[in-house]
């Protein structure tokens, strides 16, 4: 069991950050969530806007992301994530306020709002709140 | 000649003005460590995201994605990015000198021209240029988000049939003294920046290739634009640091010449009363 652990290195625009001894990592494909284990064949994905759960024998983490992708090579899995918080670290009051902006957004019956855009920002505030659940 | 109060005057206006160079400098020094903390940080997710582009184009017909299919070059969008403000030495008239040679040397070709920062739109604005767009002074607060409005319009208006070749002129942050000027390709993706990948790897795909290409080019795009922004601005800093050090140490030549000669004056005037009073007082004896 101890070897058989993946690596899971996390990169956005911001920050990288790796993790070692994986057993686990879940993350939200555009097709469906899906797992990752030891020695799972390559594969990339591109993610939507989700929770990823990385377990390993020290705890299991939670992250809130916006969407990105992932690579699985040789038991290596790199995120390229837009945005990445870890659950304890969401600031939930203004992700509560951008859901409330997004939801009023939608409400108004204008034509020069972007539908598309509000329901994103919806899901991403949304997502933002689950996930700060779960800590 | 001047006289004492007139220099000494001089001195103290030069004294203010090199507070204020020398506090820019060390604002300076501060933006630019953090220009640079950030350059590093979105270096690993460029460098990863361009594996993956490079991995998918070796794999994909490239002729099928517009943006990477090269067009016979009829029109080119220079892309000029300079800072928002002066007094940073000759950084701002650099890009902008280039800026004109390139033209040049696109003369037989329609250019139009996008400008990033104050400075260079304020020159090209004025003057007899097709000035597409521009986007300015957000330099103060950049942001990830500002890489990301300026790609997707040059990706529109590529994608727009509105131009064919889109090119950047921007400096390059080499260290603080010095910056190199780069002209680089921005769209269409040139198929030389993708050579023979080390290993053809069986990925499995999820959604296929192209879906998955047709994500990633874009995102590739806006780091490349956000790389671009943090290299010219760490790179505006730096001018703007050495620029203010060299004025810095200008003031403090000249108070240092300047003192020497109130001195020297001061010195002329107390020698010249104490002769006049000596010369009255051997008048009133011999008299």
């Amino acid at each position: 069991m101890e070897s058989h652990v993946i690596t899971v290195e996390i990169t956005t625009p911001q920050f990288k950050k790796t993790f070692e001894n994986v057993i686990s990592c879940s993350a939200p494909g555009v097709k469906g969530r899906f797992q990752i284990l030891y020695q799972h064949a390559p594969f990339i994905s591109h993610l939507e806007v989700g929770e990823i759960k990385l377990e390993s024998a020290e705890g299991t983490w939670f992250f809130a992301t916006s969407g990105g992708f992932l690579e699985a090579l040789n038991n290596k899995v790199s995120l390229l994530l837009d945005t990445c918080e870890r659950a304890d670290e969401i600031d939930v009051a203004r992700a509560q306020a951008a859901a409330e902006r997004a939801r009023e957004r939608l409400k108004q019956k204008d034509k020069n709002i972007d539908v598309q855009r509000a329901q994103l920002a919806l899901a991403r505030a949304l997502n933002r709140l689950r996930v700060a659940q779960r800590k | 000649m001047a006289t004492l109060r007139e220099i000494r005057r001089r001195i103290n206006s030069i004294k203010s003005t090199q507070q204020v160079t020398k506090a820019m400098k060390m604002v300076a020094a501060a933006k630019l460590r953090r220009a640079q903390e950030k350059a590093l940080a979105a270096r690993p997710y460029g460098r990863k995201i361009e594996e993956m582009v490079q991995h998918l184009v070796a794999t994909v017909d490239p002729t099928g994605e517009p943006l990477l299919k090269p067009r016979e070059p009829q029109r080119v969008l220079l892309v000029t990015v300079t800072a928002d403000r002066g007094l940073c030495g000759a950084f701002n008239f650099n890009v902008i000198k280039q800026t004109l040679h390139r033209i040049d040397f696109h003369k037989d070709k329609e250019v139009s021209l996008l400008c990033v920062g104050k400075k260079g739109y304020d020159f090209f604005a004025k003057r007899d240029f097709q000035v597409v767009h521009h986007f300015i002074q957000f330099f103060n607060n950049l942001d990830f988000l500002h890489a990301k409005q300026i790609s997707r319009f040059l990706v529109d208006y590529y994608l727009q049939d509105r131009t064919d070749v889109i090119e950047i002129v921007y400096n390059e942050f080499k260290n603080v003294a010095q910056q190199n000027l780069l002209i680089e390709q921005y769209l269409p993706l040139q198929p030389a920046e993708f050579e023979e990948q080390k290993v053809r790897i069986d990925y499995i795909y999820e959604p296929d290739r192209e879906t998955l290409l047709k994500e990633l080019l874009p995102r590739h795009l806006e780091m490349q634009m956000w790389r671009v922004l943090l290299e010219s601005y760490a790179s505006e800093q730096g001018a703007r640091m050495t620029a203010m050090e060299n004025a810095t140490d200008n003031a403090s030549e000249l108070i240092h010449d300047l003192t020497l000669f109130y001195n020297r004056a001061r010195q002329a005037a107390i020698t010249k009363e104490i002769t006049e009073i000596v010369g009255g007082a051997e008048a009133l004896k011999t008299g």
